[in-house]
C-alpha cells in the first residue's frame, strides 16, 4: 500500500503509539497516508479505537512476526 | 460534534501514581478531547520542577510485583515476597525500589514521567495547581513548571462540570 510518512513505533508501549501517530498525522494533509509499524499487543484494539473517535480512516491493520502495521488515511 | 471534555483531579504523588493522569491526559487530547488536570494534595508533586521526590513504595502494596529488572530470565521472574516487617526495617528500600520501577519503565517503552508530562502540556491539556494545598504544604509557584494556573475548587468546577468524563485519581 502506498503511503506518505511512516512512523517507527516499535518498542514503545501505551500511550506513545498512539501519541506519536496523532503528531506525525499533523504533519500530514487531509487525504494523505501515515503507515506506522508497532510492536505493542495493545495497539490493535488502540488503533481501532484511534481511528473511530478521531475519524480519521483505518485503511488496514495487520499482524506479522510479532509486529502490527497500520495504514491511517488523515481525515 | 462539539469537543468532548475530560476532567481530571490528581491527588497522588508517587512514581506509580504518576502515570495515570498523564497517560489519560495525553491520550485524551490526541483524541480530540479537551482536557483539565487538576493538581491538589501530594498530586502536586506531579508538577514539580524537580520530580525526584517521586517514589514507590512496595510498603503497604500486596498488589505490586516485586520483580528484578536484570540477569536472565529465570532471575526475572522470581517474585520476591519481602514481608512488610522487612521492608520498613531496610534503609533505603524505597529508594531500591524506586531506582527497580525505574529500570523497569525503561526496559518496557514506557515514556518517564517528565516526558509524559511534556507530551500533555504540547497537546494543550491544561494544567491547575490548587492554591489552597500549595500554601498548605509551604510551596512557591517557582517550585512548579510553567505554565501552570492556580485557582480552587471552584475553577475546577466551571470545567468539570460541563465535562464528559471526570476522573479521581
Amino acid at each position: 500500500m502506498n503511503f506518505d510518512k511512516e512512523l517507527d513505533a516499535r518498542g514503545l508501549n501505551c500511550p506513545l503509539p498512539i501519541l506519536r501517530s496523532k503528531k506525525s498525522l499533523g504533519e500530514l494533509t487531509t487525504g494523505q497516508v501515515l503507515k506506522v509499524v508497532a510492536t505493542d499487543p495493545g495497539a490493535i484494539k488502540d488503533f481501532e479505537a484511534f481511528a473511530k473517535q478521531t475519524g480519521n480512516e483505518l485503511l488496514s491493520s495487520a499482524q506479522a512476526g510479532g509486529e502490527f502495521t497500520f495504514f491511517i488515511k488523515k481525515k | 460534534m462539539s469537543q468532548k471534555k475530560l476532567a481530571i483531579i490528581a491527588t497522588k504523588g508517587t512514581l506509580d501514581w504518576a502515570y495515570p493522569p498523564y497517560i489519560l491526559a495525553s491520550t485524551a487530547a490526541a483524541l480530540d478531547y479537551s482536557v483539565n488536570v487538576f493538581f491538589t494534595f501530594y498530586g502536586l508533586q506531579l508538577i514539580r520542577k524537580d520530580l525526584s521526590a517521586l517514589k514507590v513504595s512496595p510498603l503497604g502494596n500486596p498488589g505490586m510485583p516485586m520483580k528484578m529488572p536484570f540477569g536472565p530470565k529465570w532471575f526475572r521472574d522470581i517474585t520476591w515476597d519481602v514481608p512488610n516487617i522487612i521492608q520498613a526495617n531496610i534503609p533505603g528500600y524505597e529508594s531500591f525500589a524506586t531506582a527497580m520501577m525505574k529500570k523497569t519503565i525503561a526496559n518496557n517503552g514506557v515514556e518517564t514521567v517528565e516526558n509524559m508530562r511534556m507530551l500533555c502540556q504540547e497537546a494543550e491539556v491544561k494544567f491547575i495547581g490548587c492554591q489552597m494545598t500549595v500554601e498548605l504544604f509551604g510551596f512557591s509557584h517557582d517550585d512548579f513548571i510553567d505554565g501552570v494556573e492556580y485557582a480552587g475548587a471552584a475553577k475546577f468546577f466551571e470545567f468539570a462540570g460541563e465535562s464528559d468524563i471526570c476522573l479521581y485519581i
